[in-house]
Parts: C-alpha cells; structure tokens; sequence
C-alpha cells in the first residue's frame, strides 16, 4: 500500500495544498511584524511594536481573560455535568445510545446562527431572563462541547471497558460509586484531559453564539478581535497570531497525548 | 438495572435539564416563533409567506445556496484529490500533513477572514503586487463579492473535506487494484468502475457535511462583509440580534429554513456514512490490517474535530 518513496505528481499536489492552506497564515504572521509592507513580496523593514501595544492594550488582556474564565467555567460545568451522565448512559442503558448519537449531530443540523435565534427567543422575557448575561453563553457553550465530551468520555470509557472493571470492583466488594470515583475517574483521565483541551480549543474560537448572545456587553477575544480588525491591521495581526500559536500549542499537546494514549492502549 | 442502583440515574438529571433548557426548549421556542404573530398571540403562516414573495430573502435564501453549493463541490473535489494523495505517503509523513490540515480547518471565522483581507483586500499585499506587476487579470477580483466568500468559504471546506474523505480511500485495497491490471483495465478503467464506485457513500456524505458547513457559516462572512452581502445566516443575525429593527419572528421563521437545509444535508450524511460502513466492514474487521483498526478511530475524530466557522 505504501510506496517508499512517493511519486512526483502526489508531492507536488501536497505542496501545492500546504501552500494554499499556510499561505494566510503566513501573511497574518508577516503583517503582525511588519513595520512597512507594500508593493514587496516581503515586508521592507520589521518591528516589534505591535506585539508590544497588543501586551499594553488593556482591552486586549480583559478579554483575554473573559474568555479563559468563560471557557474554564463552561468546561468545568459540562465535565461536572457531562462525566456522571455519560457513565450511567454507557454502562447502564445503553439503548439510550442511539438518542446520544443523533444528540452529538446536532450541531451540525443546528448551526450556531439558528441555536442563537432560540436561545434569545426562549431567555430574553419570561421567567428566566438572563439574555445578554454570561449565563446563557455558559449554556450556549455546554451545547456546543457536549458532542466533544460525550465522544471523549465515553470512547475511553469504552477502551477501559468499564463494565468490567466495574464488575470485579462490585464482586471484591466496592460500592457502585466508590467505584467510580478510585477507579473509573483515574483511568479514564487521559481521555477525559484531551476532550477538554480539544472543547477548550473550540470554545476559544467561538464567535457567532458569544457575538450574538452577548457581542454587547462580554467581549471574549473572538469578539475583540473582530471589532479591531477594522482599526488597524497590524494590531489585529498579532492578536491573530497569539490567538493561533495558542491553539498551534494546544493541537500540539492534543496530539502528543492522543498518541500516547493509542501506545497505552495497544501495549 | 437492579434496584438497588436506581439511584444512579440521578446523574442524568442534571444533564437531561441543562439539554432540554439550552438544546430542546430553544429549538421548541424557534419553532412556535416562526409561526406566531409578531407582537400579539395567535397562529400564522404570514412570516413564511412575506419571506416568499419577498425578491430580498428570496435573494438571501439563493445566494446561500449558491455558495454552499459551490464551495462544497469545489471543496469535495480538491479534498478528494488530496486525500487520494495523502494515502500515498508514509505514515509518518501522512500524519503530519493530516495535522497540518487539521490546524488549518481551526483557522475559520474572523481570523480567516482578516487573513484574506490582509492578501487579497482592498489594500491586500497580493492586490497591490499584482497592481504593481500590471497583471490585469486580478484587476476584477473582488474579496467582498461573492467569487471572494466563494474563495474563503473554499478555504475551510478542503481540509475538512480531506479529513473526511481520507479514511475512505484506505477501503479500496491494493489487491482489487492489481486484479483490475492484470485483467487489462488502465488506471482510468479502475477508477471509473471500481474505486470511485466505492467511494461513492463517503463523498455524498461528506458533500452533506460540508453543505451544512457553508449554509450555517455566519462568522466568516460576517467579519468580511458585514451585512452588506445578502447571505441567510447574516440576515437571520441582523434580524435578531438586531442592527436596524428586531424582528425575532421572521429571523425564526428564516431560522427554520436554515435548519431544514442543514438537517436534510446531515441526514444525508447519515444514510451515506451508514452505507459506506458496509463497504468497509469487511476490510476493517481484517486483523491482519492493523492500519485499518486506527482508521476507524480516526474517522470519528474527523468527525468530532467539528465544525465551527
């Protein structure tokens, strides 16, 4: 199947794909340094003041932190919520499966403009108003991971085959919950730590829920970024660009672990 | 379950009450808005029908179409040829280009859009090069029109498409491949009868996907064009959340179309992805094939990388 060495035409191809698919990055890269940058194909001369302003932009660094606080809290709530419930679902009734399934494709039936158009409808009167406010992104955003956490958690509950463990713990006498949490929680922990960082590489990069549910009055880093795109260019270049080499950073580590992960599990 | 353990099921109640207030009730509410009065209670059709024999929604809805379309095609052809490509390198090498293209459908929505305003905008480093060189082609190029949202919207279709795609092409084996030759078929004869044939399931439902994908794109076409370019997503957004008048009633009824659209694409996918798995079961239940173990695991990841432009 696989060719020592492969033919020119394949190289080319990939080549021409890597191009096609850097050559933004690049530029965004380029332009984030570039002091002067025109009719050249390179920038004349570089300079690092733009990183310098974006660190000085107060904006910047609140809503930098908005949505790590923002992303951490969504996460802790879904893995609170998600863990217990996607362990009964995968060992007790797995029938239910198949409601999971269609659950987890949701997403892609219900893009994010259409679930914001609900979200306002059903929280902006009534009994629960909480339009506008961190809460409903907070419920936005368990919507958005919770595909990436059901897949996550019960993928590894699957590769430890929980029921059995479970069963060997019941018959040396642990209690169902004991169980779950010394011996469950433990080995399924590596699976648990990559869904999270993949949700928490996801919600990152959430823009439509947060612009539309909140774009007034919470400014995550999506949301900031958009509105400075407009103003100058080579700001907006570096936050780009730290925005990307964090997610760069976080794929990196997603894949070092999964890795791992599959070795453990073939050994 | 014993009785005993009943009380387990109390760990789905939070989670049954966080899906039903942020899944199933905005989805009811979305429903019952589009068919509500605007402003007093009672039941209509009016926002459906304003929206066709509107020629501007009309216009919103074909567009949107249009480029879905479009993108989606051109993206499933480009991904196809390079997931064909991408199977034919060493392991080692495949994953990395597989990581790379990976980081890359992560680059969607603002930044993406920033990126080719930066290249090829009005003032874009290309825009001004080729200005600069005299070549008179690109003169008519337009990032904010709609060949532009085609070009971006391209851009994170093909590695999604490739990452779909690529775990299908490891269902055609070598062995039918070398049959075909020394029947006498040419490579063209192989693909036309043999391997497109078997990729068939995959590529529609991938082509679903990728629909849905461009239908509910929003992010990446409204950092670009604003609400200046009549596309459904953005006249929803600008319908509810409300830059000129909110009208939450017709932005639902909008709403529903949108997701009738996408619902039909993943199904679609569904049906595909079921068929395309009976081509394949044989191949993977192969112990001897240990590639094709990871690739099972690897196609759910595609597909739990997600979409989110």
């Amino acid at each position: 199947m696989i060719k020592s060495r492969s033919s020119w035409t394949h190289r080319t191809l990939m080549l021409l794909l890597m191009i096609y698919l850097l050559l933004p990055l690049l530029a965004t890269f380029l332009y984030g340094f570039a002091k002067e940058w025109q009719t050249t194909v390179l920038p004349e001369s570089w300079t690092l003041e733009w990183i310098r302003e974006m660190f000085k932009d107060i904006r910047f660094l609140e809503a930098l932190w908005t949505s790590l606080y923002l992303c951490l809290i969504s996460i802790a709530l879904s893995l609170a919520v998600m863990l217990p419930a996607v362990f009964v679902i995968t060992v007790y009734l797995p029938k239910w499966e198949t409601f999971m399934k269609g659950l987890v494709v949701l997403p892609y039936a219900v893009p994010g403009v259409v679930a914001a158009v609900g979200l306002i409808r059903t929280y902006s009167s009534g009994p629960i108003n909480i339009a506008g406010t961190a809460y409903i992104l907070i419920g936005a955003y368990f919507v958005v991971v919770l595909p990436y956490m059901y897949q996550g958690i019960r993928n590894s509950l699957l590769t430890v085959s929980a029921v059995e463990l479970l069963n060997a713990a019941e018959l040396l006498g642990a209690s169902r919950m004991r169980a779950f949490v010394t011996i469950i929680l433990p080995n399924i922990w590596p699976g648990v730590i990559i869904s999270t960082l993949l949700s928490f590489s996801v919600l990152f990069g959430e823009f439509v829920l947060t612009n539309m549910l909140v774009g007034g009055h919470i400014q995550t880093i999506q949301v900031y970024l958009y509105q400075r795109v407009g103003e100058s260019g080579h700001l907006a270049s570096a936050i780009a660009i730290s925005y990307f080499l964090f997610i760069l950073v976080m794929s990196t580590i997603l894949m070092k672990l999964g890795k791992k992960m599959n070795r453990e599990v073939e050994r | 379950m014993k009785a005993r353990n009943r009380w387990m099921l109390l760990g789905l109640v939070p989670f049954a009450l966080m899906v039903l207030a942020f899944q199933f009730a905005p989805l009811l509410s979305m429903l019952t808005g589009s068919i509500s009065k605007s402003g007093a209670s009672g039941f209509t059709f009016a926002h459906y029908d304003k929206i066709f024999h509107s020629a501007y929604y009309l216009k919103a809805i074909k567009n949107s179409l249009l480029i879905a379309v479009y993108s989606s095609l051109i993206g499933i052809i480009v991904g196809l040829l390079c997931a064909y490509s991408i199977t034919r390198f060493t392991p080692r090498i495949r994953d990395r280009l597989l990581m790379l293209s990976n980081m890359t459908s992560n680059f969607a929505g603002v930044p993406l859009a920033f990126a080719y305003i930066i290249l090829l905008g009005n003032n874009g480093v290309f825009t001004l090069l080729f200005k600069q060189w005299g070549w008179d082609i690109f003169s008519g190029f337009n990032l904010y029109s709609w060949t532009g949202l085609v070009l971006v919207y391209v851009y994170f279709q093909v590695p999604l498409a490739l990452l779909l795609l690529y775990p299908s092409f490891y269902g055609i084996r070598d062995q039918w491949r070398e049959a075909a030759a020394l029947l006498g078929a040419s490579r063209w004869q192989f693909w036309r009868t043999v391997g497109l044939p078997m990729l068939t399931p995959a590529i529609f439902g991938t082509l679903g996907i990728l629909f849905a994908n461009a239908m509910g794109a929003y992010a990446t076409a409204y950092a670009l064009v604003g609400g200046n370019y009549n596309l459904l997503a953005i006249r929803i957004g600008s319908l509810v959340a409300g830059d000129v008048v909110n009208q939450p009633e017709l932005g639902s009824a909008l709403a529903v179309l949108l997701a009738l659209s996408t619902l039909l694409a993943v199904v679609l996918n569904h049906k595909m992805s079921k068929r395309s798995q009976q081509f394949t079961a044989s191949y993977a239940s192969n112990p001897n094939l240990k590639r094709s173990r990871s690739r099972g695991r690897r196609q759910g990841d595609a597909v739990q990388e997600g979409v989110n432009p």
